[in-house]
């Protein structure tokens, strides 16, 4: 097990570790817990022990090193990077390789930490349980015959097998809390902006965030506070409150209001979720936050909403996939349409097809205001939801995921009953306000059960506060995962 | 089961637009699947979205002005490096153009 990445850099900035034996380290947990469990698409050994070197030597010379020195980190496989190919979980990008690092991994590299893979994700971030992966699946490290959730199942499962202290990975609708709450770790999808998306491979550009996988919420938001900020790369980057939590005195939540959506603890909600959950909210309220009761009257069109937006945008985002620029391209095309449609449909899964198809569709003449614009009027009428929930308090608590991780195959046959598995995250994509998963519990059958907290854009800083509180006063952070590292 | 709303006609004009291209059989399931689909998604024309401003964008945006300093470009050989083909310096493609030189 990792002490924490913030106790890696202080023993690494004290010189009481080398960052090339704790790289080192990483890769050997690489070779020996990857294996049943396929979190990692690519090992960037060399690349690795390279930084790590350079870590080494700046402490050595005493120069400053960042908050991040020496912690190992691997990186969902769409954030794109010069050292190793970037696939997006694709055929289509099998061999690709990234002329730039995002602006993520410059941020990262610069605050000292060592990059040693890039993990394993539904192709283009397209699913909840890293099933569509065109190199195969991920299994959770709690129980090897179900799925790690998606689309950061590689990364989630990376960090809750205690292979890597930090993972980053994305969040479309729910990418990255869906997949925390299935492994037991922490994960947060940082306010719409917060984080630069240049060089994250486009799905739903305005869904879209890069975030934190950690196994505290102090590591949460060491990382956080390293990837945000405005980027002149992306214009819709911008500069919130800065992030700070100090890891040691446990925050104090008297008096803050927490919000219950009575339609959050409905019909589908599994029965063991509900009462891991429910007693998470009753621990709070002991700490002293207050519990009250809001509404959010849109959440049953939530799904509906969401996939028709996030279709429309991917359909949209993934025309570049042309086999001319980069990318996988046809073999027996005669002219230029050809040479589109065969290099796409030779290499795009059939769930982005599906996606791409359904996106086109909602946006052709003909279609576009009954789906495409209805949809994005409902937008709206789901995130005024929210801004009247959140005057009613200060932040949201409620499942990340209707049930624990579950078996593969199980949807996987289903386009439907997959999405319906996404109803509790993706209105705050819709909405663009920062949420945040952290473990509260344990199914009967030994699989871990996650609490969302959500509060209003960029109030990313009373999440993690009071999560940290919850964390200080709960001990699943404790449980290891049968399939990791011992 | 869903009635058929993206019948396989409606299949094959949505794989032109979208330039993809459908190998045998696919239209058929795709027409079950996307039916499915769209059907739930239908349940969007009972909301009171009438006098509802379309949201496009989480956050409110504006337009962004900078000075317009100069800085380097990727070199064109790293840009061509991915490419499945490319010759002087062009992305090469199929002939676009026909024999006689009209477009």
């Amino acid at each position: 097990m990792w002490s924490s990445a913030r106790q890696i850099a202080a023993d690494v900035r004290a010189r009481r570790a080398s960052a090339v034996d704790i790289c080192r380290e990483a890769l050997r947990r690489i070779n020996v817990a990857d294996p049943p469990l396929h979190a990692f698409l690519e090992t960037t050994e060399s690349h690795a022990l390279a930084r790590a070197a350079a870590v080494d030597a700046a402490v050595a010379a005493g120069q400053p090193v960042g908050p991040l020195a020496g912690v190992p980190m691997a990186l969902k496989d769409n954030i794109c990077t010069r050292f190793s190919r970037t696939t997006a979980g694709s055929k289509i990008l099998a061999q690709h390789r990234s002329p730039f690092d995002a602006t993520v991994v410059q941020r990262i590299e610069a605050a000292g930490a060592v990059v040693v893979g890039k993990t394993n994700l539904d192709e283009f971030a397209m699913g909840s349980s890293t099933e569509n992966s065109a190199f195969g699946p991920t299994r959770n490290p709690w129980d090897l015959e179900r799925v790690p959730g998606g689309s950061s199942g590689g990364s989630a499962a990376a960090v809750a097998a205690g292979i890597v202290p930090l993972a980053l990975g994305s969040d479309t609708g729910g990418s990255i809390r869906q997949p925390a709450s299935f492994t037991g770790v922490v994960g947060l999808k940082p306010t719409y902006g917060r984080v630069s998306r240049y060089g994250l491979i486009a799905y739903g550009s305005s869904l879209d965030q890069i975030g934190p996988l950690a196994t505290s919420v102090a590591d949460a938001a060491l990382l956080l506070s390293v990837i945000a900020g405005h980027d002149r790369h992306d214009s819709t980057s911008v500069d919130g409150e800065p992030i700070a939590l100090t890891a040691d005195t446990p925050p104090d939540v008297a008096g803050l209001r927490i919000g219950l959506p009575r339609q959050y603890f409905g019909d589908g909600l599994d029965e063991e979720v509900r009462a891991a959950v429910m007693a998470a909210v009753e621990l709070l309220s002991q700490l002293g936050a207050q519990v009250v009761e809001v509404d959010l009257p849109h959440s049953q069109q939530n799904i509906a909403v969401y996939y028709v937006i996030a279709m429309a945008e991917a359909s949209s985002n993934l025309a570049r996939y042309d086999g001319v620029h980069y990318g996988h391209r046809s073999a027996a095309a005669a002219d230029i349409f050809e040479l589109y449609a065969r290099s796409r449909s030779e290499a795009l899964g059939a769930e982005v097809k599906r996606r791409i198809m359904l996106g086109t569709f909602a946006l052709s003449s003909g279609y576009y205001d009954a789906y495409y614009l209805t949809a994005l009027k409902a937008r709206r009428l789901i995130q005024r939801d929210f801004t009247a929930a959140l005057a009613r308090c200060d932040l949201i608590a409620c499942p990340a995921a209707p049930t624990p991780a579950f078996r593969f195959g199980e949807k996987s046959d289903d386009p439907l009953a997959m999405y319906l598995a996404d109803v509790y995250t993706i209105a705050a994509n819709l909405a663009g306000i920062p949420g945040l998963v952290a473990p509260c519990g344990f199914s009967r059958q030994g699989l871990p059960i996650g609490l969302q907290l959500l509060a209003a854009p960029f109030a990313e800083n009373t999440l993690l506060r009071v999560m940290r509180a919850y964390e200080a006063n709960t001990d699943w952070w404790a449980r290891r995962p049968p399939h990791g590292v011992a | 089961m869903s009635h058929v709303l993206i019948d396989e006609a409606q299949v094959h004009r949505i794989a032109r637009l979208a330039r993809l291209d459908l190998h045998e059989g696919e239209a058929g399931q795709l027409s079950v699947q996307l039916s499915h689909i769209v059907e739930y998604f239908q349940q969007l024309n009972a909301l009171p979205t009438a006098q509802v401003e379309p949201l496009a964008h989480p956050l409110p945006i504006i337009n962004v002005l900078r000075d317009d300093q100069p800085a380097d470009s990727l070199p064109v050989a790293s840009v061509l490096a991915n490419a499945p083909q490319h010759v002087s310096g062009f992305f090469r493609v199929p002939r676009v153009l026909d024999q006689a030189g009209g477009a």
